[in-house]
């Protein structure tokens, strides 16, 4: 590049780019904490709303687990608590906790910062975007005290039996998850917008779209995902919420219940199915995508070393999005098809593997004699890396239709779907957790509890769900309350419920570790000074830690190179800031 | 499913366009230094604004052709029987179409600075597709004072859900034409005033061509369509 280019470009303004002075600044209490406008603030609030709601779907898995192990011991485990569990525990976790969290906590606290923006570029939206999501939550939540509980008809909500009186809570409890439903995907949109404007308009001098870090490209992948799949799931909320108040029949069919024959007529269950799933697979990699972002910087930082295959990373990313919305179809092989779809759906299942391992084997290629630190988040990131190899080889089986058949009702899906969408994407919430920590308050986090944290997460999450996959394959069914009258389940599957149990209780109890420890670092934790882990994306360069409304103090930073200039031959240190200036690095070569 | 499919196809397309234009073609660990934001063009970049309307139409794309595609795989049904279209949405659609004109004639007049053109234009804008609200309901009440309920057929459901979506969309764009057309009644900068009034009519327009299809569906002339569509699916 010459130097007149050079100049030009950095005299280029970004399409986005405001005056610190044009910012909108907080001026009480209430406007700084509560009803802020600032990013970094509302990205803490939906950490925080996601991890309260999240907490809540834990102690749910306990009833669940408690029940599996210990058939009708515990009087306040009906069947129509443990169903409500069920169906409480799987939508709370992958739409109001992962998602929420993923999304609107780190986009919101890492896209600003990491393209070098000073906010949103829509800050009263993103704003609203929190306090409806809010809504959403307390609605949700209000549904566990009306009369009949909250619903529990499973997470996928699948009328006619969602709303059909045998079901718990199909009075109160189903309106007030489609409603709560419908509430989040309208917050979702609003603060979707923003994630994917500022990510195109707000990057600052010089951040190509090639220069960004990946958690950038899998946050910004992920949003576009959601924006585009989450109108599926509006579509079903509004047709089967209207199925349940107004009496049409979108979803339910002419069917008798208790001796009688209900106003219903014709409707098509399969219709919510293939709305439900069109939003329903995409989700898997809303939340894996920006898992997979986040995963890359730990690794890259924590092993000094640029990440492999970094264009190949973004067309990755960019290729598991565009698969992800056309595999649908393989959530409905049961419910039948026409085996030509089958065949297409089951291809493009399979061929999602593709560009997923290319990931994998770039993280393997990064690690590959790297100077590994083996810190608490780089542990995570290597957790997460095992756990989504072993979570991606059992989707490989479930993804044929021939062996989903036998599989698709059994103990074997939960266990594949807990460790790809479950286990896999929360070790990489704490992974990042300890790793922006420092930036977020100023201060470290403890490495001892932090590593006492991981291996009893990470060993307990496997004692949970490794022998889970055993039960699947001798057949023990899930859904069922109880298991009853059944000869084909071996004594053995006692045992090992009783024995998954056991560890899900421990690893629960063993996050009170980590939240003593976010406790305890804030107002202890040793002070991490800008940039503690010597890293070389935006974020830690700022001129305060925290980083102050703004960002950037007077000026954006202009950006020089991608943001793994990791070890480079020839450098005077093991990093080079994406906004260093190339004169002032002595001894390197361009 | 073959409608939100068309849907989908077309804006992967623009997207990859966009991908590669912005290139992701590109070795970024071969090259230090600054690099042009926007492909290296020095033409003038849309305005977030611009952007953000964009990225709002495809998503609102997608809910309409999620709508479409379940109007075409529910009238397959025996039970269905379309009600019949009301008169009266003859009239609202030129009633919508007419708020687009005056909308375009608030730009033209915002284009020439000419600020009671810019006034009176908004304002009928804004009055016709109040028109077009108060036609839809009008054409609700038709229906219904005829027994066609929404649980009464699957069709009459389809009727009062599409058309409260769209009347949802465009409620929410006078609230943004409103407070458009507010300004020029304050302190107010001419290039903020287009821009915005430029905003207002890409919607406008857009929600426009979603009712020509939404009618046309209501109305029946788009069954060959749906038929085409099954036939594709199974």
């Amino acid at each position: 590049m010459t130097d007149a280019a050079f100049e030009d470009d950095v005299r280029e303004p970004p399409p986005a780019e405001v005056e610190e002075l044009e910012l909108y600044h907080p001026h009480s209490w209430l406007t700084r904490y509560v009803f802020s406008q600032d990013a970094k603030v509302i990205a803490i609030q939906y950490g925080g709303t996601a991890i309260a709601i999240g907490l809540v779907a834990l102690v749910l898995s306990w009833i669940i687990r408690l029940q599996l192990a210990f058939p009708g011991a515990f009087s306040f485990i009906d069947a129509n608590h443990y169903y409500q569990s069920v169906t409480m525990h799987g939508m709370i976790m992958v739409v109001y906790m992962l998602t929420a969290l993923f999304l609107g906590g780190f986009g919101n606290y890492l896209i600003p910062l990491m393209v070098g923006a000073r906010d949103m570029v829509f800050p009263f939206v993103n704003m609203l975007s929190y306090w409806v999501y809010l809504l959403a939550v307390l609605v949700l939540s209000a549904s566990f005290f009306v009369p009949g509980g909250p619903t529990g008809a499973g997470w996928t909500l699948y009328p006619p039996q969602a709303i059909l009186s045998g079901t718990p809570g199909n009075d109160f409890g189903i309106i007030l998850m489609l409603a709560s439903l419908i509430l989040f995907i309208i917050g979702f949109t609003m603060g979707g917008l923003n994630y994917v404007v500022t990510v195109l308009q707000g990057r600052t001098r010089g951040m190509s779209l090639m220069r960004m870090p990946l958690s950038v490209w899998g946050i910004f992948a992920a949003a576009v995902m959601a924006l585009l799949a989450f109108p599926g799931l509006f579509v079903a909320c509004v047709m089967l919420l209207l199925d349940r108040t107004l009496g049409t029949s979108f979803f339910m069919p002419s069917i008798v219940e208790g001796g009688e024959q209900l106003k219903y007529n014709g409707g098509s269950p399969i219709l919510f199915q293939h709305l439900f799933w069109y939003f329903g697979h995409p989700e898997v990699y809303i939340v894996a995508l920006p898992a997979f972002g986040i995963v890359s910087d730990l690794i890259s930082t924590h092993a000094r070393k640029n990440i492999f295959g970094y264009r190949m990373m973004v067309w990755a990313i960019v290729a598991i999005g565009v698969l992800s919305m056309v595999v649908w179809g393989h959530h409905m092989y049961i419910s039948g098809m026409n085996p030509f779809f089958g065949f297409v759906f089951a291809i493009t299942t399979l061929a999602i593997a593709i560009p997923t391992a290319i990931k994998v084997y770039n993280w393997v290629l990064t690690l590959w004699r790297a100077d590994i630190h083996f810190t608490t988040p780089m542990l995570f990131a290597l957790g997460f890396l095992v756990t989504f190899v072993n979570g991606g080889i059992t989707g490989l089986y479930l993804g044929n239709v021939i062996v989903d058949v036998p599989l698709s009702a059994t103990l074997f899906v939960v266990a594949h779907f807990h460790m790809v969408m479950g286990v896999a994407p929360i070790l990489v919430i704490f992974g990042a957790i300890y790793h922006w920590y420092p930036k977020i308050t100023g201060r470290m986090m403890d490495e001892t509890l932090g590593k006492i944290h991981f291996w009893i997460t990470f060993l307990g999450a496997y004692a949970i769900f490794f022998p889970m996959h055993y039960l699947g394959v001798v057949g023990v069914p899930r859904r069922f309350y109880e298991l009853g009258e059944t000869s084909f389940v071996p004594a053995s599957a006692v045992a090992l419920n009783v024995f998954i149990t056991m560890a899900a209780l421990l690893v629960g109890f063993a996050q009170v570790i980590f939240f003593y420890n976010l406790y305890r670092s804030y107002f202890h934790g040793k002070p991490a000074g800008g940039n503690p882990w010597r890293a070389t994306t935006l974020e830690w360069q700022t001129p305060e830690t925290p980083p102050g409304h703004g960002n950037w103090g007077d000026e954006q930073p202009v950006v020089y190179r991608w943001a793994y200039a990791y070890s480079v031959p020839g450098a005077d240190k093991d990093y080079a800031p994406q906004n260093e200036p190339p004169s002032s690095r002595a001894g390197v070569s361009s | 499913m073959s409608v939100i499919g068309l849907v989908f196809v077309t804006i992967a397309s623009i997207a990859a366009w966009w991908l590669v234009r912005q290139g992701i073609l590109e070795s970024p660990w071969l090259d230090e230094g600054a690099v042009a934001v926007a492909g290296g063009s020095r033409r003038i970049a849309p305005t977030a604004g611009k952007v953000g309307l964009g990225v709002f139409l495809a998503v609102v794309s997608c809910l309409f052709a999620l709508l479409t595609a379940a109007f075409f795989m529910r009238m397959d049904s025996p039970d269905w029987v379309a009600p019949p279209a009301p008169r009266v949405l003859w009239l609202n659609t030129a009633t919508l179409i007419a708020s687009g004109m005056a909308l375009r004639f608030a730009q033209f007049a915002a284009d020439r600075e000419e600020l009671s053109r810019v006034r009176a234009s908004a304002i009928a804008a804004c009055v016709f597709a109040v028109a077009f609200l108060c036609g839809q309901l009008w054409a609700w009440r038709e229906l219904s004072a005829l027994g066609f309920f929404a649980a009464a057929n699957p069709a009459n459901a389809f009727f009062y859900l599409l058309t409260a979506v769209h009347a949802l969309h465009l409620a929410g764009g006078i609230v943004a034409l409103g407070r458009t057309s507010g300004r020029a009644w304050g302190e107010f900068d001419w290039r903020e005033l287009r821009s915005s009034l430029q905003l207002c009519a890409i919607y406008w327009r857009f929600l426009l061509i979603v009712w020509l299809f939404m009618f046309a569906m209501l109305a029946g002339w788009a069954n060959e369509f749906g038929v085409i569509c099954r036939r594709v699916l199974s």
